[in-house]
């Protein structure tokens, strides 16, 4: 428990440094989206009765969450390649579990703060949405999800062009596709059954429904737990392998 | 006149040294690389037998030593001869291929976690966190060896002192210069009191008053109480610090003795002399008989004190410094 909590102070250490870089970043996207397809291409637009601006922000959570959770990849990165202290996690007297814990707590605490900071700007252009336990549950599970598969993959590869690659090939087409900007259901069948296979398309299902109050589907949970436990597992035994 | 330095006459010399794997420079009551028992208790490093493969890649091949407590060790070896990799195995980094590693009587693969904590690391790359100021490295550090929050604080401010960079206390990594880093470094893996620091390569790219100020520290850590095993391939480093030194020569121990011993078994003196447009090194047990040999001397020559690059030499055929 202690090595789990120095991984994550560490983490948290640095995001403290490069706050209010982080927070920047943060904001430019999902403020760039929301002003290109919000108010712009979704002006005067309806989606499943309610304006665009409120079907956008739940699924801009929904990305928000994936990508900033996985953006720890990035961080486990420059920690391994770069500068090297991944060696001084290895030598040190925790176990591998509590490396990934951690890793996938700080992983999860950007994503929360990135969401904070989606619901705040959808608050000032006036989209107020119901934010109660099961909507947070979602965001949490997919975070979850994303900063395990973050630690499997920062593991496995070779180099920073190898983790640019894998956001490419992963992380970039479930951003546009996996329910975020449109409704899965008005895609043709066969693409609503690959797109509903990926885990942010159920993410954003019940992270919407939760926002605009409907009753969440308990599938979905069920599926994003398993699958961040599965991939949590994974992450564990790639540090393991990540040793050599 | 002891032995001529040419690759012929000293293979024929040091033949009659040489037992099938490990040359004998050890003196007779000292470990000569050996299978020792496991109940051993005064040994804090204890490998038996290691090999470690990197897919097609022997790094090492079998290697047998022990290393006692308090002891300054010196682990010679030019670059690709497996040093780092037998530290990456004590110290938890990686897994041998076969064989056993014991460290303070706790084997490094089934103990993993209590082996870990017997030992401090300062690796040959710097791998401080340079987003982070010199204090919160060691805060960080400390906390991953379970130090609770008051030692942590105290050993810190005792630990800045000692290598003689408090005042920078605050400052980020990033800011501070190769030498202060390597001090860091140092401090760092001192923060939980180990009882074995590993020292892979600790002056590489340092100027030589700065190395000479990493001398001092080590020398005083030792002094301390410390094990150190240190991994080098600058000769006058180990010459200076260590009690004993082990020659690692492609994944094997070639020769394990204290440097006066090592050295002593060629000579005192040694003269550099060019023949035939050859380099060779003759060795002396006196500067008379140097001197003797001198009077027929032709060319250019230089005449030295023997040295442990000679020992290297002496055994392996190659230098030690790439």
């Amino acid at each position: 428990m202690r090595g789990c909590l120095a991984i994550y102070r560490r983490e948290l250490l640095i995001l403290k440094k490069k706050f209010f870089r982080q927070l920047a970043s943060m904001s430019v996207g999902p403020l760039l989206y929301l002003v290109a397809f919000g108010l712009g291409m979704g002006q005067g637009v309806q989606v499943e009765g309610r304006s665009y601006l409120e079907f956008l922000i739940p699924g801009l959570v929904a990305m928000s969450s994936m990508t900033q959770a996985f953006a720890i990849a990035s961080e486990i990165n420059i920690a391994r390649f770069y500068w090297r202290i991944f060696e001084e996690f290895q030598a040190a007297p925790i176990r591998n579990i509590a490396y990934v814990t951690g890793e996938v707590l700080a992983g999860t605490t950007r994503a929360l703060l990135s969401v904070a900071v989606i619901i705040l700007i959808g608050l000032l252009s006036g989209v107020v949405l119901t934010y109660h336990f099961f909507f947070w549950l979602a965001v949490v599970l997919n975070s979850f999800l994303f900063a395990s598969l973050a630690v499997c993959l920062a593991m496995v590869v070779k180099s920073h062009a190898d983790q640019a690659l894998l956001t490419n090939f992963f992380i970039t087409p479930m951003a546009f596709l996996g329910g975020t900007f449109f409704p899965v259901d008005r895609m043709p069948l066969w693409a609503q059954q690959i797109l509903n296979v990926l885990p942010l398309t159920h993410a954003a299902k019940i992270i919407r429904s939760t926002a605009f109050g409907s009753a969440p589907d308990i599938f979905s949970y069920l599926l994003l737990a398993a699958l961040g436990t599965v991939l949590f597992v994974l992450a564990f035994l790639c540090v393991n392998k990540a040793k050599e | 006149m002891l032995v001529l330095y040419g690759r012929t006459s000293l293979t024929s010399r040091l033949s009659r040294q040489q037992s099938e794997t490990v040359t004998d420079f050890s003196l007779p009551n000292r470990d000569t690389g050996h299978p020792l028992s496991s109940r051993d208790s005064q040994s804090m490093i204890r490998l038996e037998n290691l090999t470690k493969n990197y897919r097609a890649i022997q790094a090492l091949k079998g290697v047998n030593l022990q290393v006692k407590e308090g002891e300054l060790f010196a682990y010679l070896g030019p670059n690709g001869s497996g040093k780092t990799t037998t530290i990456k195995i004590l110290t938890g980094l990686a897994n041998p291929t076969s064989g056993d590693a014991y460290v303070h009587g706790h084997h490094v693969i089934k103990e993993t976690l209590e082996a870990k904590k017997q030992c401090g690391l300062v690796p040959q790359t710097i791998n401080l966190d340079h987003e982070l100021s010199v204090q919160e490295n060691l805060d960080i550090h400390g906390r991953l060896f379970h130090m609770p929050s008051r030692e942590r604080a105290a050993r810190i401010d005792e630990l800045l002192d000692y290598v003689g960079i408090k005042e920078r206390r605050n400052s980020p990594i990033k800011h501070l210069s190769g030498g202060m880093k390597r001090r860091v470094m140092v401090a760092r893996a001192l923060m939980h009191a180990p009882k074995i620091l590993f020292l892979d390569e600790p002056t590489v790219g340092l100027d030589p008053t700065i190395r000479r100020r990493i001398w001092s520290l080590v020398k005083n850590i030792q002094q301390s109480g410390a094990t150190i095993f240190l991994t080098t391939h600058y000769i006058e480093e180990a010459e200076f610090l260590a009690e004993r030194v082990a020659f690692l020569d492609e994944g094997r121990i070639v020769a394990v003795d204290t440097p006066q011993n090592l050295m002593a078994r060629l000579g005192v003196w040694a003269l550099d002399e060019i023949v035939n447009g050859n380099m060779e090194t003759v060795f002396f047990e006196s500067r008379e008989a140097a001197n003797r040999h001198l009077v027929e001397q032709q060319g250019g020559f230089t005449l030295r004190r023997v040295n442990l690059e000679d020992v290297f030499l002496a055994v392996t055929g190659r230098k030690v410094a790439p």
